[in-house]
């Protein structure tokens, strides 16, 4: 492990700095309803529109905890093997907002659901364990819209509510890239485990970024700043790389640096200064009166474990020992729940005689492509498992050839065709038959004498052209490694 | 019959079971006498015209099965009712009409009562006088020049005036008991848990509690019996086995242990009210029960831990005034300007006092100091309580530490208006169940109430009791009719 190479720092001068990067991510709990209320957590349903009495405050409401998001918080918890609190509390956090309609946020704050655990991540130089520090429940806001009109803004409550859960890390980020790492892999074992679809453009995933830097070696941490509400990975890298830029670029010219929440503008491609530490909001959090602390049971607890399903880190181990393959192959192939699903319906399709290899280089290969080009995702993959594994097995049994598959598999696209089919009825079937293909390869040996003459004496790289033209006049059907035997046999 | 209004409920309701008397008889009977009695101030809304249509059709097809079979009643205006406005006392909420029923309201109407209207109270349930109310102080039945005590005052006064047979009011550190007594009527705060707050406009969230008022024992327990369930939609309710507490009403309290408690012999306390106890403890010893002297230790520090506990959960949950939803708005230059303009015009003297002080209290670095030390001695309190049930199966006190007081008296001392409480604050402080019940007059002939503390849970014994004392008391409300022309 060669860690110097990849190490990430901001070099000034003579000086070194490493970048301290802690994350706080929201996600969305995966619900059909609300954490304290029964309307719906739909996304895109027209304004005001899921807003129940509860979500909107009106006098005398009462928050009724929603147990499926519980069970949702705990399992994540335990993705993330971490401790879970058998006691926590609900807390209110008090701000006016026109788009906080209690007056206060209920979350947690002395007593999370989820304590202490760790995130396992794959970075080129090795494995990388990040901190997890807590994970809690709370609401979310409203919506304000601030430009639909000059004079007003308006509040769209659907989003009241809904669950989120707030996972801090500890500051063990030290680049960009492993916060990309970072948030691919949390999002991956909450998807693994259907507790938050990681839908970014849909705000299901949104993480505040704490940066600070210090001098390279150095054990104390710098003082941080807090850079808030930030929704894409590659958002969350350019805020990351101009805060830090920011902060030592202050270092090196005597000032300190002010702890302070910033915001990042992604046009500008800035941090800017939002609220100092002196105007930070005292949230005057307390117990909210209206919930009793949440209590949950061993038993509780042990009935979610049994519900958890294999998570990338064992799926990944079962693929390397179970399938032979890489730890890189098997990364990519665990990194996504649903590239993973297919994967393994496409072995178990493939019945007893399969080439698991061939599969995976066909998926991460010309299946990636297909989907990358049109834009899809893996779940909307125009081939089914299905076809997909008679695709690889025809391979695989010498009916069809590499080359050939791939004419096979661009006429798969269109309609989930079976290719066994396709084969049939366009006459793709490769020509096997030693007889027929000696014939072949006579006429071209005797249509090239001088050719063949100059191969025997010594001109080797003939032999290509040779295959060459008997491909072309099987008119691509004939099996490669006949031709190669046949040739070599007769030349 | 010109004495309908003069009926218990208990006979209310035997009436018009054995079709005596109509529902219609009877909401006209108490539609009249309000009507006539404005001057007293205790209603807010009237929802006369409905509730005679109401009474109209419970008599085409009456259900004599019910508990409260076409029985009117009005409620105090914290308790959400559909399609009527609802505004807790105060300016903010003066055009809310809620679209939903609060959960013990739909429990009242289910048992066949009609609404007649909501009844006045301190804005928000934050007083002692009913004199923090937007829409006016509520005069005491008693006497022109008293208040009816609060923040269930209108409730009070409504009820010993005979504008409604029974009522509901709140008691969040003595709202029921207080008024009750200041106006000789009989209130029950029940056990936290035992009645939802669902629909109820919060104060205190960990405090507030309703309870019925009525003229007498009987009638109070079968108002408890409708209104105390078990409800999913408050996460605080608590499903525990209910009594029928009327049916299992008894004045046989023979040997029950009685615990009074040394601390409530408070310094300047006068000395009718020490008489008034000792006569307490007599009807006790009379009705078979043993007295027996106790210790709640931590008395002197409920007052005081009341005032942190009260005020910081009310700051929060009177957050969500803030004109952007519902209720009242002033216009604003910008967001923050709109925020401060509509809760300074929306919220009287009292309430903002207390807001600040909530606020003050929960902040960052004086946290600890306040709020999480009352949160102990809270506690502290608390337990004083459950070791003393471990000797007595109640416990008797005043219920106020004076009778009721002049409008006006108090309202420039807070602190003194505050005192009022001193009784009954540490009864919500330990989420107990109390009733008060009139037990005298003082010398200028105004009502004194005695409270009876009880376990968690054990409304059916203090109901007991009081049943039992009641009889021994055989108290006399003096009542003029001074207000009515």
């Amino acid at each position: 492990m060669n860690k110097k190479n990849t190490e990430y720092l901001i070099n000034r001068k003579d000086n070194q700095y490493e970048v301290v990067i802690g994350l706080e991510v929201h996600a969305q709990v995966l619900s059909e309803s609300k954490l304290f209320s029964s309307s719906s957590t739909k996304f895109g349903a027209e304004p005001n529109t899921q807003v129940s009495l509860v979500d909107a405050a009106f006098p005398g409401m009462l928050p009724v905890i929603n147990e499926f998001c519980i069970k949702q918080a705990i399992k994540t918890g335990i993705g993330l093997n971490a401790k879970i609190n058998k006691r926590s509390v609900f807390d209110r956090k008090n701000y006016f907002y026109a788009d906080l309609p209690q007056g206060y946020q209920i979350s947690q704050f002395k007593d999370p659901i989820v304590g202490e655990g760790k995130v396992i991540l794959d970075m080129p130089n090795g494995q990388k364990e990040v901190g997890i520090e807590r994970l809690h429940l709370e609401q979310d806001a409203g919506k304000s819209i601030h430009d639909l009109d000059p004079q007003n803004t308006f509040v769209d409550l659907n989003r009241s509510g809904v669950a989120l859960m707030e996972i801090v890390t500890k500051p063990d980020l030290r680049s960009p890239d492993e916060v990309n790492a970072y948030i691919k892999k949390l999002r991956s074992i909450m998807r693994y485990l259907g507790t938050c679809d990681g839908n970014m453009q849909e705000g299901s995933l949104r993480a505040d970024v704490n940066v600070s830097v210090r001098p390279k070696g150095s054990k104390e941490f710098g003082t941080r700043c807090e850079i808030k509400n930030v929704n894409s990975i590659k958002f969350m890298q350019m805020a990351i790389e101009y805060e830090a830029n920011r902060q030592v670029d202050l270092i090196e010219e005597g000032k300190t640096i002010d702890q302070e929440t910033r915001l990042f503008d992604t046009k500008k491609n800035e941090t800017r200064s939002m609220r100092s530490k002196e105007d930070a909001h005292d949230y005057r959090y307390f117990p909210d009166p209206d919930l009793l602390p949440l209590e949950v049971s061993e038993k509780f607890i042990e009935e979610l474990k049994n519900d958890i399903p294999e998570l990338p880190d064992d799926k990944k181990k079962r693929f390397i020992e179970e399938f032979k393959l890489s730890p890189y192959e098997a990364n990519i192939l665990v990194s996504d729940i649903d590239t993973a699903k297919y994967f393994e319906e496409v072995v178990a399709k493939m019945g007893k005689n399969k080439d698991i290899k061939l599969a995976v280089n066909w998926i991460t290969g010309e299946l990636f492509a297909v989907l990358n080009s049109k834009g899809l995702e893996i779940s909307q993959s125009p081939v089914s498992a299905k076809n997909f594994a008679i695709l690889i097995n025809l391979i695989k049994n010498g009916t069809i050839s590499g080359k050939i598959a791939k004419t096979v598999f661009e006429l798969m696209i269109d309609g989930d065709k079976d290719p066994q089919k396709i084969v049939e009825e366009k006459g793709l079937k490769q020509q096997s038959d030693p007889k027929a293909l000696e014939a072949l390869i006579d006429k071209i040996i005797n249509d090239n004498r001088e050719k063949a003459i100059e191969y025997k004496q010594g001109k080797e790289k003939l032999f290509g052209f040779f295959v060459g033209q008997a491909m072309k006049a099987s008119g691509g059907k004939a099996n490669p490694q006949l031709i190669n035997e046949i040739l070599k046999k007769k030349l | 019959m010109s004495d309908i209004t003069k009926q218990s409920l208990t006979e209310l309701v035997e009436n018009i079971k054995n079709k005596k008397l109509s529902s219609t008889d009877v909401t006209k009977a108490f539609i009249q006498r309000s009507e006539k009695s404005s001057e007293l101030n205790a209603y807010i809304t009237d929802d006369f015209t409905s509730a005679l249509d109401k009474a109209k059709k419970f008599d085409q097809n009456p259900n004599l099965d019910l508990k409260l079979p076409g029985i009117p009643m009005a409620v105090k205006d914290l308790f959400c009712t559909k399609n009527v406005k609802t505004t807790a006392g105060s300016k903010i909420l003066n055009n809310f009409v809620p679209t939903y029923e609060s959960t013990v309201t739909e429990n009242i109407w289910n048992e066949g009562a009609i609404l007649l209207g909501k009844l006045n109270c301190d804005e928000f349930a934050m007083g002692s006088s009913n004199e923090t109310s937007h829409f006016g102080n509520v005069q005491n039945p008693i006497d022109k020049n008293l208040v009816p005590g609060g923040s269930s005052g209108g409730s009070a006064s409504a009820v010993a005036g005979q504008l409604t047979p029974i009522t509901i009011g709140t008691d969040t550190g003595g709202s029921i008991r207080q008024p009750a007594s200041f106006t000789g009527i009989v209130g029950l705060k029940p056990t936290y848990g035992s009645c939802s707050r669902y629909g109820i406009v919060a104060f205190a969230s960990s405090l507030d509690q309703a309870g019925p008022m009525a003229q007498n024992v009987k009638d109070c327990a079968l108002l408890q019996e409708v209104i105390s369930t078990y409800d999913p939609k408050d996460s605080t309710s608590i499903n525990f086995k209910r009594n029928h507490y009327s049916k299992e009403l008894t004045k046989n309290i023979k040997g029950k242990k009685i615990g009074i408690p040394k601390e409530y012999r408070v310094d300047g306390m006068p000395k009718e009210i020490e008489d008034l106890w000792q006569k307490g403890i007599q009807y006790v010893k009379d009705c078979g029960a043993e007295p027996i002297d106790i210790s709640l230790p931590h008395t002197s520090y409920a007052l005081p831990t009341y005032y942190i506990v009260a005020p910081a959960e009310a700051s929060s949950n009177l957050a969500r005034y803030d004109g952007v939803k519902y209720g009242y708005r002033a216009k604003g230059e910008n967001l923050i300007d709109m925020y401060e303009k509509t809760r300074s015009e929306g919220f009287g003297a009292e309430v903002q006092r207390r807001i600040m002080i909530g606020t003050y209290v929960l902040s960052s670095g004086y946290y600890d100091a306040y709020y999480l030390k009352a949160q102990k001695v809270r506690k502290l309190i608390k337990n004083d309580f459950d070791k003393a049930y471990k000797k007595v199966d109640a416990i008797l006190t005043p219920s106020t530490p004076s009778s009721a007081f002049k409008i006006g008296e108090k309202t420039n001392d807070p602190v003194s208006m505050y005192l009022n409480d001193i009784f009954t604050v540490p009864v919500n402080l330990a989420g107990l169940p109390g009733i008060s019940i009139p037990a005298g007059h003082d010398t200028k002939g105004y009502p004194l109430g005695l409270q009876i503390i009880g376990k968690a849970f054990d409304e059916q014994n203090i109901l007991n009791i009081a049943f039992a004392m009641e009889e021994k008391i055989n108290f006399k409300n003096k009542i003029t009719d001074w207000w009515i022309k």
